[in-house]
């Protein structure tokens, strides 16, 4: 081809010529997809060429270039600047031309974060990331391919809040399991910075009954998670797995974890000190997978545990008593823990200072109010929705050729009688 | 009377609910000690002999295991069970005199005999199996039977009897093996064995006549109690017919059946069946009448007499615990009896003081409250304790907020479940695309 003669010069004419409609764009595509192999041939002029583009108009022109810009093999020196480019482009790109080329993006993005990685500044990756997945996104319910990556860039730099807020969008579609496994997994652990037990426990809960024909890492570590995040937030663990969990998961996983189910059991004992003794032998095994917080966390839970549980047992109990029965080194300490829980509304009492006496009261919630009423009513606006979109898929499935390919195929081997049967009788 | 006064003496009353038995009853004095002669008069065969044996093992007490020993020794003589010889002179060890010691020209003849009379028995079955006499060949492995029972190989008795059935020919034959089965097993500490051959039995409905309906109750019940199932025991123990009578001293005595069968009702019964299944019912009246402490301790519990109650457990309690089948269960049986009767004490109450209550169950106010949290936390006690001023509230749960809870609750749950069921669903449908792609 003729344009290949006038190389990165008429590269750059084409995509400037070529941005202003959709069918103009559609043909620079071709276009560039012709000329990758130039691209990716000269370094020295893509800079260059990069400065005469836009990125806001020129975002598939620019995209293409800048990866074959980034795949190269960066200096030091240039590697700040080059991420600059980067962020810029991803803040002003346009979403609609970028999405013709994803696997592009995916790449320019993958070695943006490898980058921010080699320098270790995570913070810098965090705000162009959740812009690069919004754009990339087609609607709010599909996993990308990045949202893994921005997640750990998210726990890496400590910026839970950010990362959550990515999590609060219910996720269906994806297509590439790992990185639905690593996105939950992450995505557990952003919940467990952000003290939203309930969150961590549904995405881990995600990873370990996900369907998977090997064990993989991912699910060993988020089992363990499961496991302690599970104490911490319903003060029990049930060992028993869900029935649409994978065999492989139901078989291994609890090879993997003996010191968490042995915590586990320790913590139904309900006694403290058990519990404390269990964890300082077994420290350095809960320090070596990075959950020895976690750990501390389940034990303060159990005070915590213990306290409610009084609640439900007793209408006044002195602050002597609840430090006698939980395990607290004295009244002080009680009450600090009461007063505590009180104010995070985890318990109903009052205390009576002058003679240490703490009164237990019933959840004052009445189900009455406005607030109340409208709750359930979007409670049950969501449910609708949810199980609309179940069924929908449910009629989907069983309009879908290959599964009922597939499940025609099991029945014939099964029923193979069930099948033959019937025209006789009706023939006699 | 004067209005205040009335209330007083009903207060009294009420305070005294459980120490007045001092006046009312006048105190059944429970032997402190088993009186072992008199137990073991109760039963025969194989079972007394281990009865004998398990007491020396558990009492604890020199001069009751010696006495125990010596008149399983003497029982011992009397039959041809060597091996159960040996240990029983190995446990008296030369402590009861020469006339106790090991008898070596008794159980050497013993055995010899033991020899010839399998040999013979052996010839005899060869015989009728040559011959092919269905009625000679069952008779012939129930005489191995018999032999291998009285010389304590159980395992091979066991068998033998059970190869008789085969052979059998009539009703009668089946049952007359499923009893010898029972027996053995009984024996074995094999209880599975003893449901089934029970429920074998009970199939030949008329063959059965009111004796051996007894004798299989009483198999039933000490199977569901060996395996825990205490109301079902109950009631098994409960259907015994009078008939029972001292025709089933191999294995159980009709004490046992009061002594168990009310223990068991009282863990596990209601208040209406313990009343019409156990104080209502004539047969079982006379059972209890034998046991005359069970039947004052159910008629206490009955009446709300806790306290004498429990006294009466208190007392039985180290004889129950030298029981060959009851010894393993008595503190559970305990423990549920204990915690019946704290159930039942607050169940008509708004308000209970916790003074009264420690009271009428002689105990402490402390340990009252702590045997009380366990049950309210069990959920067997709706109530609630006022820790400050000593009384215990019932807590009457609000139908309405709770349903509440409940329903947001779970939809809170419907909600993660269905949206993760999506997820698994896309998850394999991608996989499923992906494997298919790769074939092709």
């Amino acid at each position: 081809m003729n344009l290949n003669m006038n190389s990165m010069e008429s590269v750059v004419a084409q995509i400037q010529g070529l941005s202003s409609n959709s069918s103009d764009i559609t043909q620079l595509h071709n276009f560039l997809k012709q000329s990758e192999e130039l691209l990716h041939s000269d370094f020295s002029r893509l800079l260059s060429s990069l400065a005469e583009l836009d990125p806001s108009i020129h975002s598939l022109g620019f995209l293409y270039i800048l990866e074959a810009c980034i795949s190269f093999p960066v200096a030091k020196e240039h590697v700040s600047e080059l991420l600059v480019s980067v962020a810029r482009f991803i803040n002003s790109c346009s979403a609609e031309q970028i999405q013709l080329a994803p696997n592009k993006f995916i790449s320019v993005c993958k070695k943006f974060k490898d980058h921010i990685f080699g320098l270790e500044t995570p913070i810098r990756g965090v705000a162009p990331m959740l812009t690069a997945i919004r754009k990339l996104q087609s609607s709010s319910e599909q996993l990308t391919t990045l949202h893994a990556d921005f997640l750990l860039l998210c726990i890496l730099a400590k910026c839970y809040k950010t990362g959550f807020s990515v999590l609060e969008d219910d996720i269906y579609e994806c297509d590439q399991p790992r990185e639905f496994f690593l996105y939950c997994y992450y995505g557990g652990m952003v919940c467990i910075g952000q003290k939203q037990f309930r969150k961590a426990l549904e995405l881990l809960h995600n990873v370990v009954t996900a369907p998977m024909s090997t064990l993989n890492a991912i699910a060993v570590e988020a089992y363990k998670k499961y496991i302690l995040v599970s104490l911490i937030h319903l003060g029990q663990f049930s060992t028993s797995f869900p029935k649409y969990t994978s065999s492989v998961a139901q078989r291994n996983l609890k090879n993997f974890s003996q010191p968490y189910l042995e915590l586990s059991n320790s913590y139904g004992t309900g006694r403290i000190s058990e519990l404390e003794t269990f964890v300082q032998t077994n420290k350095e095994k809960f320090e070596s997978d990075n959950n020895l917080g976690l750990v501390m966390q389940v034990v303060s839970s159990m005070y915590k545990r213990n306290i409610q549980r009084l609640t439900q047992t007793y209408l006044t109990l002195s602050l002597q008593d609840i430090a006698n029965t939980v395990q607290l080194r004295g009244p002080k300490q009680a009450e600090m823990h009461v007063l505590q829980m009180i104010e995070d509304g985890e318990i109903y009492a009052t205390i009576n200072q002058k003679d240490g006496m703490v009164r237990f009261l019933e959840d004052p919630e009445q189900y009455k109010t406005c607030g109340m009423i409208e709750h359930i009513d979007s409670s049950i606006k969501r449910l609708m929705v949810v199980s609309k979109k179940l069924t929908s898929m449910d009629e989907l499935m069983s309009c879908d050729p290959m599964y009922l390919g597939k499940v025609g195929r099991e029945r014939q081997r099964f029923d193979f009688d069930d099948f033959d049967s019937v025209p006789q009788k009706f023939t006699v | 009377m004067e209005p205040d006064e009335d209330l007083g003496l009903i207060a009294d009353e009420i305070y005294a609910n459980g120490d007045e038995n001092t006046q009312r009853h006048r105190p059944i004095i429970s032997s402190e000690q088993l009186d072992v002669e008199a137990y073991a008069a109760l039963y025969s065969g194989r079972t007394k002999i281990m009865r004998l044996h398990f007491i020396a093992d558990r009492c604890g007490n020199a001069s009751m295991q010696l006495e125990a020993l010596r008149m399983a020794y003497d029982e011992i003589k009397k039959g041809e069970n060597t091996q159960l010889f040996r240990e029983v002179v190995q446990k008296i060890d030369g402590r009861l005199g020469t006339n106790y010691g090991p008898d070596p020209a008794w159980a050497d003849s013993v055995d010899r005999r033991a020899d010839l009379r399998k040999e013979k028995l052996e010839s005899e079955l060869n015989a009728y199996r040559t011959n092919l006499i269905k009625e000679s060949i069952r008779m012939g492995y129930n005489d191995f039977g018999d032999f291998y029972y009285a010389h304590g190989q159980l395992g091979e008795a066991f068998k033998n009897y059970v190869r008789t059935r085969d052979y059998c020919t009539t009703a009668k034959h089946i049952i007359h093996m499923c009893l010898n089965a029972i027996l053995v097993s009984i024996e074995m500490g094999q209880f599975t064995h003893v449901t089934s051959y029970v429920s074998k039995a009970e199939q030949s409905q008329d063959a059965l006549d009111a004796i051996t309906v007894a004798k299989l109750r009483c198999a039933a019940g000490l199977a569901h109690l060996e395996a825990k199932k205490y109301k079902l025991a109950a009631r098994k123990f409960l259907e015994v017919g009078p008939e029972l009578g001292n025709n089933y001293t191999e294995v159980i005595a009709p004490q046992d059946v009061a002594t168990y069968g009310g223990l068991c009702a009282l863990a596990s019964f209601d208040r209406a069946e313990l009343k019409s299944k156990v104080i209502d019912n004539i047969n079982f009246r006379n059972f209890l009448e034998l046991v005359p402490e069970i039947r004052e301790l159910i008629h206490d519990f009955y009446t709300s007499h806790y306290a004498s109650c429990l006294e009466y457990l208190g007392n039985l309690k180290a004889n129950l615990l030298l029981d060959i089948h009851l010894h393993d269960h008595v503190e559970t049986l305990y423990d549920q009896i204990r915690s019946k009767a704290l159930i039942q004490y607050t169940h008509p109450f708004v308000s209970v003081d916790l003074n009264m209550m420690a009271n009428a169950f002689k105990t402490s106010v402390a340990g009252l409250e702590k045997e009380l949290e366990a049950l309210i936390t069990d959920n067997q006690i709706q109530a609630r304790i006022d820790s400050h001023n000593k009384i215990l509230y019932a807590r009457h749960a609000d139908q309405r907020n709770a349903t509440f809870q409940k329903v947001l609750q779970t939809g809170k749950e419907f909600d993660r479940d269905v949206r993760s069921m999506l997820l698994r669903a896309n998850l394999l449908k991608h996989d499923y695309i992906a494997r298919t792609s790769r074939k092709h």
